[in-house]
Parts: structure tokens; sequence; C-alpha cells
């Protein structure tokens, strides 16, 4: 059962950048906040070799992995050409400022 | 709103390039119609050598499928040539009646082969060399006919007779010049490359001038008529004298052309709604007939057209590397030299290798090269960037192949490795692989590759290497960027120096101003171009600029490394690799205390604490009680000292407490990449100070100071800068010196890139020579470094920068 689920405070995520929400059941999941205050959530894996999205640079709608550099779409999961690969994502959503998240 | 029309006439490499750019940086506003007179999508023209020679099929040098023009949304017209152009009412029409209107028209018509005007060049058995047609007539008429006549021996003309006689005919290369090649090589490597080739069994003819072409009984061509009278059977002659560019369409809608359709720096002819890029375009009075310039002239136009209005095109250095297996060819700029030039030259004809550089003013200006021409793309670097090569000089011949000393067991030279030799030591990438990738994605630049194959993109050392096989595999189509002028990254057009430059001049203070003011192509630039800004600004404007977190790599965020498996490295500050008992202890309390599974020492004489996580570095850092030790910045790292004069018996100077002395003046100093240091007290130099940014060598009347050494990929020894007498004036010196690399650095640029980039002399200058500017140089440093706190002491004391470091945790 997915439901939604308070998180924090929009303002409790730097501009251009991500927090680590940790879920019992999910493992970690990249909460990502893009300059324009929108927010993306992925599992915080790279499809690459496993790095933690949460810790790479958030630019646009993309994040670029902190261990070799793939760039993953924050609202597809998807990575940019030419590497192929997905990480899952999560429905998030910005309410009152506050920050929710389907999980 | 309907979008607008643009329409592209001819669908060759310029053309479909410049579309390409187009659609990276404007995908929807164009509606795209294309017109090819060709049946086919746009291939690889280059390489119709290799598949004349039957190395390669005709599928494999299709560079845009019939799929990719679907996927974009273009119209694609083959086969239709267009015949008019109605500027009024603003369409073009083809042969056929296919008529398309345009807002924006793009001429990439290309050449033709130019055909000698002698009686018989319009028998059967005679083509020019240009397309996929003519290839396929060429292997053709190698099945049925014996004797084959190149008329021409330049590049396309060697080629041509190369392939032939691989496909078993009888080849004859007529030249009128004495030599071949006349206009990419001098004497001494046309008469090596001609050795060569005979040896293969081509004949040659030259300062021959051909006066007709005889028909024969079956109507076909049989023979070549000399002037001289001479004449010599041909069953198929090939004429590659030269191109033409296609102007005659231009031409008849009354554009203004001269050898070439006239364009501007903006690739604008003079109606300003046409573009015209590639060979049918005539810039600065050059019709460019090799395909790098159209690459560079395909990212201007696809600028104007996308409406960014910044890009201008000023003209290519070109360069040629002859496409025949097993030769190895390579010019480019002036050869021939002048009066106010000077050639180096190295000449082996039994080894096979001939090499001139020429040069004016210390600065290259052309090179040709043969047998060996694993250099030609530094060759083309040094001139594109017009560098002083003074201090080059002596080795200038035998080249740099900047290649990192480890990761491919030695070999400097790509072209006689087997496929399955391993270029990038980082990635695992095999020759074979990167080969492969250049020719089904039809790549052409180095970051290209880096992107498709992983080849080069770690550390970078085998970059060289990457480089001579794109080069083989695209021959001249490869250009080394021009690093002075090469952008930062995607996001922008600017250069380093340029990006550095508008900080200074206008003050910038904010990423998100600095890219405004700049023209930022992306919202919020990218991983590449952020590090860079953050850097440029708060080097330039200490204590006004704000550092922006979220532009740092992690490690700098963070302040600790980042490891494979997420978790991160301590490295406390050790002042000059000082530590003391208590420090120990209370080291290994924290070992013990948060389970740090790894305790080892590093190559800067500190401790390393590895398998941190993420949530526990501020209670390391606070059970530690020490400074950070930056070993994870774009900054000072560390400073090695050997034991010297406080304990050794050989020390001259105190290294130890010279040591500590600097590490304390440069702590939290960011730099372009990170500096290391090392103080020895004596020459015999145990600290190892000959491969550091900076080398300080304690000798009896005082210290002896090099400069950007290097240890990692590629082993720079640091060149000697001054002999100073005391510990003040090493720290002046020292100072000057990285606040000098400070402010001229680009990022992610080492001491030693630095310095070859700018010169020794340069330095010597600036921190030596003069003493005024050296003071006013370690002044702006001392500045710059006012106040900076310890981070990790800020992160133990205060919640809003702990926070960083806080998983969020929600109950499920």
């Amino acid at each position: 059962m997915s439901d939604w689920k308070r998180i924090c405070a929009l303002q409790d995520i730097p501009p251009l950048g991500s927090r680590v929400v940790r879920l019992e059941r999910h493992g970690d999941i990249a909460v990502f906040r893009t300059a324009a205050d929108e927010v993306f959530a992925l599992h915080d894996k790279c499809p690459h070799k496993g790095g933690p999205l949460s810790q790479g640079i958030v630019h646009g709608r993309q994040v670029t992995c902190p261990m070799h550099g793939w760039r993953l779409g924050l609202d597809s999961g998807q990575a940019a050409d030419p590497d192929v690969g997905h990480t899952a994502c999560v429905e998030a959503r910005v309410e009152g400022g506050e920050v929710w998240l389907r999980a | 709103m309907s979008r607008m029309k643009l329409v592209m006439v001819g669908n060759g490499m310029a053309g479909c390039r410049t579309l390409e750019e187009l659609l990276k940086i404007a995908p929807d506003l164009y509606d795209i119609t294309v017109f090819g007179a060709e049946p086919h999508p746009n291939y690889n023209r280059i390489l119709l050598s290799p598949v004349l020679a039957g190395e390669m099929t005709v599928n494999e040098i299709i560079l845009n499928s019939e799929q990719w023009y679907a996927e974009h949304g273009i119209r694609l017209h083959l086969g239709r040539q267009v015949t008019q152009i109605d500027r009024r009412a603003r369409k073009v029409v083809a042969a056929d009646g296919t008529e398309a209107p345009y807002d924006r028209l793009l001429l990439a018509t290309g050449s033709t082969p130019f055909m000698l005007p002698v009686p018989g060049s319009d028998l059967p058995g005679v083509i020019g060399y240009r397309d996929i047609a003519d290839t396929e007539a060429m292997i053709d008429a190698a099945q049925r006919h014996r004797h084959a006549v190149v008329i021409g021996g330049g590049l396309l003309g060697l080629e041509a007779a190369n392939g032939l006689k691989l496909r078993g005919m009888d080849v004859t290369v007529v030249h009128v010049m004495p030599w071949l090649m006349e206009r990419q090589l001098d004497r001494a490597a046309a008469g090596l490359l001609q050795q060569s080739l005979e040896s293969r069994g081509l004949r040659f003819l030259l300062e021959k001038n051909t006066a007709e072409l005889v028909r024969g009984e079956s109507g076909r061509v049989c023979a070549v008529k000399f002037k001289d009278g001479e004449s010599i059977p041909a069953d198929l002659v090939v004429m590659a004298v030269g191109i033409r560019p296609n102007t005659a369409l231009a031409q008849s809608t009354g554009l203004h052309c001269e050898r070439g359709i006239v364009v501007s720096d903006t690739l604008q002819t003079f109606d300003p709604r046409i573009y015209a890029v590639g060979e049918c375009a005539a810039h600065r009075g050059t019709a460019y007939g090799l395909v790098a310039p159209l690459f560079e002239q395909a990212k201007v136009a696809a600028n104007h057209l996308a409406m960014y209005g910044i890009g201008r095109y000023t003209g290519s250095v070109t360069s040629t590397k002859l496409k025949v297996t097993g030769i190895d060819l390579f010019s480019a700029g002036d050869f021939t030299g002048g009066d106010d030039t000077e050639e180096i030259t190295l000449n082996d004809p039994c080894g096979g290798v001939y090499k001139k550089v020429v040069l004016k003013d210390n600065r290259v200006v052309g090179a040709v090269l043969y047998g060996d021409t694993a250099d030609g793309a530094w060759y083309v670097q040094l001139l594109k960037d017009r560098q002083d090569v003074h201090e080059l000089r002596d080795h200038l011949l035998f080249g740099r192949t900047h290649l990192g000393d480890a990761g491919h067991k030695g070999a400097s030279h790509a072209a006689s490795l087997p496929d399955e030799a391993e270029i990038c030591g980082c990635n695992g990438v095999c020759k074979g692989d990167i080969v492969k990738s250049i020719k089904t994605h039809g790549l052409f630049t180095l970051e290209d590759v880096r992107k498709h194959t992983k080849a080069s993109s770690s550390c970078g050392s085998c970059t060289g290497l990457v480089e001579q096989i794109l080069a083989s595999c695209v021959g001249g189509a490869y250009q080394p960027a021009d690093s002075a002028t090469k952008p930062v990254c995607a996001c922008t057009e600017r250069s380093h120096e340029e990006v550095r430059k508008a900080i200074r001049d206008h003050k910038l203070l904010s990423i998100p101003q600095a890219m405004h003011f700049m023209e930022w192509k992306t919202p919020n630039g990218c991983a590449t171009c952020r590090p860079a800004l953050n850097y440029y600004l708060i080097s330039t404007w200490p204590h006004e600029a704000k550092d922006d977190p979220q532009s740092r790599f992690i490690n700098e965020r963070a302040h600790a490394n980042i490891q494979k498996d997420g978790t991160y490295s301590v490295v406390p500050r050790m002042w000059g690799g000082l530590t003391t008992p208590a420090e120990l202890r209370r080291i290994a309390d924290v070992a013990e205390k948060y389970a740090i599974p790894t305790v080892k020492c590093t190559g800067g004489a500190r401790i390393d604490l590895l398998g941190i996580k993420k949530e526990d570095l501020p209670g390391v850092w606070k059970d530690l009680g020490m400074p950070s030790g930056h070993a994870y910045g774009k900054s000072i790292r560390t400073v090695k000292t050997c034991v010297g004069a406080e304990h050794c018996r050989f020390g001259t100077q105190l290294s130890m407490s010279m040591g500590v002395k600097l590490e304390k003046m440069l702590f939290g100093m960011w730099a372009p990449h990170k500096v290391k240091l090392a103080v020895s007290g004596c020459p015999r130099n145990c600290a190892e100070a000959g491969i550091k940014d900076v080398g300080v060598i304690g000798v009896d009347s005082g210290y002896e100071i090099y400069v950007a050494g290097n240890g990692g990929i590629k082993t720079e020894v640091a060149q000697f800068l001054c002999k100073v007498g005391n510990d003040e004036e090493v720290m002046e010196t020292t100072g000057a010196f990285l606040q000098l690399y400070r402010e001229e650095g680009w990022y992610l640029e080492r001491t030693v890139h630095w310095m070859n980039r700018v010169g020794l002399d340069h330095v010597k200058k600036r921190v030596v020579e003069d003493a005024a500017s050296r003071r006013a140089l370690y002044e702006r440093l001392l500045f710059a470094l006012q106040g900076y706190a310890d981070p990790w002491l800020e992160r133990t004391r205060e919640a809003a920068l702990k926070r960083e470091f806080e998983p969020i945790t929600v109950p499920d």
C-alpha cells in the first residue's frame, strides 16, 4: 500500500540541492529541489554503479551522479543520452510549503 | 502558433551537422524540409576511400539514417534536385516540381569534381570522385577492366588510386606538378610517400600534362594521351584535379558568389534569410574542401538559426591526413615557409620518418609529418593556441603525445596497436571498441568518443591515444579543439578565459548574475560549469562573492571524500605531517567509537580514516578536535616535509618548521585544482619536492624553489623558479606563485598545465623579477585567506550547516 507521507518543509531542502529520506521499507530516497522550487524524488541509486544520486549536482531538471557523471532526469529517472539506464521515481508534491512523497 | 519553416538544400555532412547542432539547442523552433540530390541519407563522405579500398561498406558510413530524419520530424526529399529559388515568394522548387516554402533557407550544396576540359572528358569510363555513385562505378570498373589512370596526385587522387589498386587494377597516377600532394607536402615528404606507394605497385607519371582522352572501339575511353605525345592505356579515368563549389543555384537567384557563395562571419549570404555552409560557401575568400572547417561553420550557422546570435566564424586552420592504410602522413597550416620563418626538421629516410615544423616568431605555423604522425594533433593545438614554443624548441620534434605514464602498457602510438589492446586502463576500453564506436555512431570529436565509449573520460591519461585513433579513423576531420577558445561546457559558447575576464571586468558576484550576463544557454548550468564559475567568483572577488555549496562537487560540500559505496573518508590536518601522542590517541578512539573499518597513511604524510557514514561526519570531526585536512578539495592539500635540520645529520634547513609555516599560511586556499607542496631540508630531497606544485629544497645558503611538478597521471618534474635566502622570502615567493595560478589558471588545470600554457618566463617575470608584482600577488593571497574558518569546526557547531549530513527519517 502506498500512500502520501509528509516529509519535511520545502525550505529544509536547499534550492538546487537534495535531502535523503530514509524510509524503512523502501530504503533511501533522494528528494531534489530545483531552482524553480519543483520537488522530485528518485531512489538514491544510480543505475550505472549504484552511486548516491542525492549527493550529485542538480541543474535544470537533472542531477549529475557524483560517481561517474551520469546525468539522470529528475522527472523521468532516465539516464541522458548516450548512457542507458533507469532509476525508479517516487511521486512527490509540494503543498503549503510542505513536501509529500507517495511511498 | 505555427513554426517557422527551414529548408535545407543539399543533404551532406555540413548541412546535416548544422541541423544536428540546431536541434540540440532549439529542437522545436523550425519545421524542417531537406532536399538531397543523391538517393542516400547523409553519409560520411570522407570514408568513401575505405569503401573503395574494400575496408568498409556503404551501410557502415551512413551518418544519419532515414529513421533519424523521421524521429526529428524532418521532411526528407531524396533524389530530388532543387533547380530554382524564388526569393520573392520565399520558396524552392525541385526538378520534379516539388515546392517548399521557407522562412530561412540553408544552402549546403557542396561541390563537384572539376573535369579537365580536354577532348574525351565526357566519354564513358571517365568519372570524378565525389559520391557513392562514383565509388560504386569504380568498384564495378575494377571487376571488369584492367587499366586505371588517376589524373591528380592530391589527397583524393591517391586515395582513389590506392583503392583501385587494392581492387586489382593496374593503376597509374598522372600529376602535373613535380611532386605529389604539393599543397599538403614538401618535396622530401612527398618523395617518401611516392616510394611507399610505388612499393605497393602504383605507378607515377609526374609533370605530365594530359592532352586528350582517347575513345576506344567500344565507345569507352581506352587511353590517355599526353602533350609530349606519349600515351598509356586506360579503361577507367578518374579525375581528381580539384573541386568546384556548387554555386549555380545560388547564382541563378542573384546571390553574390565568388569562388563560392559569399558568406559573412555569421554564415549568411547577401540575402540574410539565406545561409550557406560547407564546400559551397566562400568565407573571407576561402572555400574549404575539408570537413573540419565545415563543422565549425555548422556550429555558428546553427547558433544564428536558433536566434542566439552569438558565435562568429572567423576561418579555420586546416590539417590533412592521408587515409591510406599503412601510410602515416599528416600536414597542417603553412609548411612551405618563407623568408621570415624557420624550419626544424628530422629526416630518417631508412626509418621512413620525416618531420618538419615551421616556426614564425617562435610560434608553430605549420607541420608536415611522415611515418610518425602521433603528434599531429599536438602541433595543430600549438598552432591554434599560438603558443610561444621557444622553451620547447629542443624537443619539439620528439613530440609530446600528451599521455599519462600508466594504464596503457607504455604504448604511445595507437596506429600500431591491435584491436584488443587496452587503451583506457580506467574504464577497460580497447582500441577495437573505440574504432567501432567512431564508425557506427559517426563520431568526430573527443567529447563524443568519451561520451560513447568512456575512454579517456576518467583520469584522461590516454587522451593522446584516443585522439590518435580518432585521427586515424576520420583523418583531417578530427580537429583538436582550440584550447584557448574551447567553451567551458555545452551550456555556453564562452571559454574559461572569457568567463574569467567577464567576472573580473564586470564585477560579477553570483552564479545567476554571471550566467545572466554571459547569456548561459541552460537555466542553471551543469556539473561542469557551476563548480568552475563558483571558483572563479570566489577567487576573483574574495569576501564579496558568496560561496555556493550547491555548485560544488559533493566532496567539497560534505568536506570529506565520497567513496565507491557512498561512505566518506576523513583526513585530519596534521601541519607539515607532524602529529602528537594526544592527536593519535583521539584518532584511535574515534576509529573505535565509529567502527571505522580502514585506517591508512596517505601519500601526503597524513592519516586517512575510511568508511564513515555521512551522518557520522560531524561527530567524527568533533571527537577528533583537529582541523580539516582538505584532502577532498581543489585546494591546498598538504605540505610534505622531511625531518630536516631539526634532527637529520645532513639537514641544512629547518624543513619541518618551514613546511608548517607554509601550510598554516595556505590553510583554506581554494585553487583551480589540488595543490601539493613539499619542503626538503637538503638536496637529498627526501620529501620528493621535485614532483610537487611547489617544491622547496633547503641548501646551506637558503632555499631553492621549484614549481609546477606533478606526480600523478603523468610525472612532471618541477622546474627551477628561483633561489631565496630566508623563510620570509619562501613564504612570499610561494604565495605569489600560487596566487598567480589562482588568478590565471582555468578550473581543473593543474599548475603544470597552466604553466605550460603561459610559460615559465611569464611566471618568472611576475613572481621573481618584479618585486612589486610579487608583493602585490602575495598580499592578494593573504587578503583572500583572511578569516578563513575551519569548515569542520563550523559544521560541528552550526545547526544549519549540519543539516546537509542528516537524513530525514519517516516511519512507514
